[in-house]
């Protein structure tokens, strides 16, 4: 992509299966039962199991990363959690350049699903 | 129930975290990674890294063993019925690869009520084994109904 202000990061769309959130769960130590037990979840209240706040966090991640060249150009990375976001649905990053110095650049990305923006505010800086 | 900010301040024995290889790839696998680096030994060998590297949000992985005790700490005193994952920040310092021995210490930074919420606001402060900065996580937890 041309990096300068005002262009857009290229998207990332992903489509977590019925079992991701329990590979999540696995690969990252968080077995809250909101996100593996559909039973558990309707019980407290949800409409079912919802996706970790941190794997959204982690595809607006990867959406930097895929667009800047590697893990090393990502510095620092700030969301908002809002709404809740489910398995077999899915997830639309976007973002967009808004400020940039030499090799220095800000995006301001969200990641929404179905409507319902699921992270907002989200602010990454990188190093390109 | 009133907000106790007694904790604000406290930080919790440091917990290291062992970086595998094959939880790397675990990792990167379930987010959705593609990239060699993440993946395949030797490309990230081929690229100056001793091992396969962590994509950054790995720190969740490593940190998490030391976020533990502050987030149950009866001193903190959460609500985990009411309790929501507000907001959070990363910034991070040299790439962590399989192999680095990385260091987490937690410290409560705040406790605030706003319009009937409580945010909890910790800070992992992340060191590997050369003592270099890898990461710095800023956790912010929302309880309603403070």
């Amino acid at each position: 992509m041309e990096w300068e202000v005002g262009a857009a990061v290229p998207e990332l769309k992903a489509t977590p299966d019925k079992y991701l959130t329990v590979r999540y769960a696995g690969a990252s130590g968080d077995f809250n039962p909101i996100h593996i037990d559909e039973e558990f979840a309707k019980a407290v209240g949800l409409p079912g199991r919802i996706l970790h706040g941190l794997y959204g966090m982690a595809l607006v991640a990867r959406a930097q990363t895929d667009a800047a060249g590697g893990p090393a150009a990502l510095r620092r990375l700030g969301v908002q959690f809002r709404g809740m976001a489910f398995p077999e649905q899915e997830v639309v990053v976007t973002g967009t350049v808004v400020e940039l110095d030499g090799g220095r650049v800000v995006v301001e990305a969200e990641a929404v699903q179905s409507g319902t923006a699921i992270i907002r505010n989200a602010r990454a800086e990188l190093e390109l | 129930m009133a907000l106790s900010t007694a904790a604000v301040g406290t930080s919790y024995a440091p917990v290291t975290y062992a970086v595998g290889r094959e939880k790397v790839r675990e990792y990167a696998l379930v987010v959705g990674e593609t990239n060699p680096l993440h993946l395949d030994p030797a490309a990230a060998r081929a690229a100056g890294y001793a091992d396969v590297v962590a994509p950054p949000m790995f720190a969740v992985v490593y940190a998490a063993p030391a976020m533990g005790p502050a987030i149950f700490d009866p001193a903190v005193g959460m609500d985990f019925a009411l309790m929501v994952h507000g907001g959070q920040e990363f910034a991070w310092g040299p790439l962590v690869v399989a192999g680095d021995e990385v260091r987490t210490t937690v410290t409560v930074r705040s406790i605030e009520e706003r319009g009937g919420m409580g945010f909890f606001v910790f800070e992992s402060v992340s060191t590997n084994q050369a003592g270099h900065t890898v990461c710095v996580g800023t956790w912010t937890n929302i309880v309603r109904g403070i």
